[in-house]
């Protein structure tokens, strides 16, 4: 009673003084993450000041020498490494986690569906240094017995698969990084797959469509918008991943064509030589790669922002 | 209710209290002296009532960092300060401590092969470079008569962060080969010219267990603690020796007679006839002024415990104790801190 009393109230006599407290709150915490990511670019710019004046920005990217001893520094073998690792992800972790969305949305019972999904976000939170683990004692050892032979057996004609089969390596990265990111992109291509309206389906259904042709031709390009946001959403972590890769990649600051050859990444190589860089020059190159990270994490969503402008405007629009 | 929280302010005071009063250190450094460090810091806060150390082994690169800005009280590292490392620090003097021993050690994963290996510098130093590929090399069998190696290429598995003991194992290998020396050079981090790269002592263990025929370096403790094969080295008089607390402080003899001032040696490659040659001692980097006279006076005090005290319980941890005569040398360099 008293509640209705005093929304009644409210109703009389509207007072502007809660929505403009709220307005500012809520624009200080937005202000704050811009400020956050702005303080960002900022302290990486700073300190990363020594070696881009040594050794020039340009310089820095297209060189493929990491020499402490000598003070010489490239990011090239380490974006390379990052760049590879996640498109290799993302070219496993797609097609698998598409399929899975699909398989849960569209043909799975309600409680299958459910419970499956359950597991899929508990694998999401499982910490990068347990699938590191598990990759070093399970993965790498069926990679170097079993797949990479055998890759090397069937498509050793091509210069993706050939050297010498280590178990850890720019594959094995990439195959821990799929595993890692199908959560994702399985948890929210589910969720914009079962936002599409019923009367879609129903509509397609009625023209005679099958059940298949239904979902691949209707409901997928209608959730598009989501499934490429799952996917970009799964390739910053990707990129960003450091202890899982840093524990299978191999470590070894070079550009190989090679697939099963060793490389290294930008995060692991901050975390495994930031803590022991002495002198002034070795800690700003570090320094400057996070800045590098920054620019290719930005660019490729600028990229995927461009992406889903284009289709959208040629394809269907979302009302 | 009340009383609950009541007890709880009770305990919240119980456990802050002596933080208020205790005379508190701040030290960060090198991680591969961190498991004794720990074991020393807590039995002398626990034998000087009110003195607190806090250890964060964040790396050797770390603690000459902490000690240069002043963000700790005294660092540690594996790596003696460079004449240019001391030269940027602003607030003083910084005093070197040798503390205790250890010694870096070759492990391999070859099946098949039961015997301990035997490697000379040369032979590690071109299975590094890459220029002794296989391990059926004519040169690795010379060393090992009766061992059937495999005709396998070589893995070579390195420390992929900065550390001490790729320093240690850098130096020595840049004394030992001229070809070395001019590739690659001696640094916690190098440029590694072949091989893949393990994250820490557990990285490059994990990666020699899995990886045939591979070839790694780790701490002594290391590879005891994992019960993983590692071979001898030869020495500088020609003797194939096993790492152990009797060789290496064998290897600190030579260098307790001719210890420089500043006590910044390197103890690699060192004479004697059973003296292992991949050891080094790891420093403590003290300032030699503090601001706060108690600070001082505390700094000391653990100075001297861990030279007299502390110097016992290394051989439990498989860490070799100092030389006597090192030992005396460090007392009277104690005297300087004020």
């Amino acid at each position: 009673m008293a509640t209705a009393t005093a929304a009644v109230k409210a109703v009389k006599a509207p007072s502007p003084t809660g929505d403009i407290v709220a307005r500012w709150v809520v624009l200080v915490f937005a202000a704050s993450l811009l400020a956050i990511a702005v303080l960002l670019v900022y302290e990486l710019f700073i300190g990363s000041a020594p070696a881009r004046e040594k050794l020039g920005l340009w310089g820095f990217l297209f060189s493929s020498k990491w020499n402490p001893v000598t003070e010489d520094f490239g990011a090239l073998p380490f974006v390379y490494g990052t760049v590879v690792t996640s498109v290799v992800a993302l070219l496993i972790s797609v097609p698998f986690g598409l399929g899975a969305a699909i398989f849960l949305s569209e043909l799975a019972p309600a409680g299958v569906s459910n419970a499956l999904t359950f597991v899929i976000e508990l694998l999401a939170a499982i910490p990068s240094v347990i699938y590191g683990l598990l990759a070093i004692f399970t993965l790498v050892p069926l990679m170097r017995l079993y797949i990479e032979p055998f890759l090397k057996h069937t498509l050793g004609f091509l210069p993706l698969f050939q050297g010498p089969a280590y178990g850890v390596g720019f594959l094995t990265a990439g195959l821990v990084l799929a595993i890692m990111t199908v959560p994702f992109i399985i948890s929210v291509s589910r969720e914009s797959l079962l936002a599409v309206p019923r009367d879609q389906r129903e509509a397609a259904l009625a023209l005679g469509a099958t059940k298949w042709e239904t979902t691949w031709q209707i409901v997928v390009p209608y959730a598009k918008l989501g499934i490429l946001g799952s996917v970009f959403l799964g390739l910053a972590r990707a990129l960003g991943e450091t202890m899982a890769v840093t524990m299978v990649i191999g470590n070894d600051p070079s550009v190989h064509a090679s697939l099963l050859a060793p490389g290294y990444s930008i995060a692991a190589v901050i975390a495994n030589e930031f803590s022991e860089a002495s002198g002034k020059l070795h800690p700003a190159a570090l320094v400057e790669l996070g800045l590098v990270l920054f620019g290719l994490t930005m660019a490729i969503n600028g990229f995927a922002r461009l992406m889903i402008a284009a289709t959208t405007s040629k394809g269907s629009r979302r009302p | 209710m009340k009383t609950f929280s009541l007890a709880l302010a009770g305990l919240f005071l119980a456990a802050t209290a002596p933080w208020a009063t205790a005379q508190k250190l701040n030290a960060c450094g090198a991680t591969f002296p961190d498991p004794i460090y720990k074991t020393w810091f807590g039995e002398f806060g626990k034998a000087h009532a009110g003195m607190q150390i806090n250890y964060e082994a964040n790396g050797s690169g770390g603690g000459v960092k902490g000690v240069t800005d002043g963000t700790v009280d005294f660092g540690a590292s594996d790596m003696p300060m460079t004449d240019q490392e001391l030269a940027a620090v602003k607030s003083g003097k910084i005093l070197h401590f040798p503390t205790v021993m250890g010694a870096v050690v070759p492990i391999y994963n070859l099946a098949g092969v039961t015997q301990d290996l035997k490697f000379s510098g040369p032979v590690l130093a071109d299975i590094f470079l890459g220029s002794i590929a296989k391990w059926s090399d004519k040169r690795i069998a010379a060393e090992n008569p009766g061992v059937k190696f495999p005709n396998e290429d070589i893995v070579v598995i390195h420390r992929t962060d900065g550390s001490g003991t790729t320093f240690v194992w850098t130096d020595f290998l840049s004394k030992v080969s001229p070809d070395w020396k001019s590739k690659v050079g001696a640094a916690k981090s190098v440029s590694w010219p072949k091989g893949l790269g393990g994250a820490q002592s557990a990285g490059v263990t994990g990666l020699v267990k899995q990886t045939p025929n591979s070839i790694g370096y780790v701490e002594l403790l290391y590879a005891l603690q994992n019960k993983i094969g590692y071979g001898s080295v030869k020495n500088s008089a020609g003797t194939f020796v096993k790492a152990d607390v009797a060789s290496v402080t064998e290897a600190a003899a030579g260098a307790a007679k001719n210890m420089p001032d500043d006590f910044r040696v390197s103890i690699t490659n060192a004479a004697g006839k059973n003296a292992y040659p991949i050891s080094t001692f790891t420093w403590l980097l003290i300032p030699s002024k503090f601001s706060d006279p108690a600070k001082a006076k505390q700094v000391k005090e653990l100075l001297h415990w861990v030279l007299a005290d502390g110097q016992k319980e290394c051989a439990a941890l498989s860490y070799a104790p100092l030389p006597k005569a090192v030992v005396t040398k460090e007392e009277k360099q104690i005297d300087a801190i004020q």
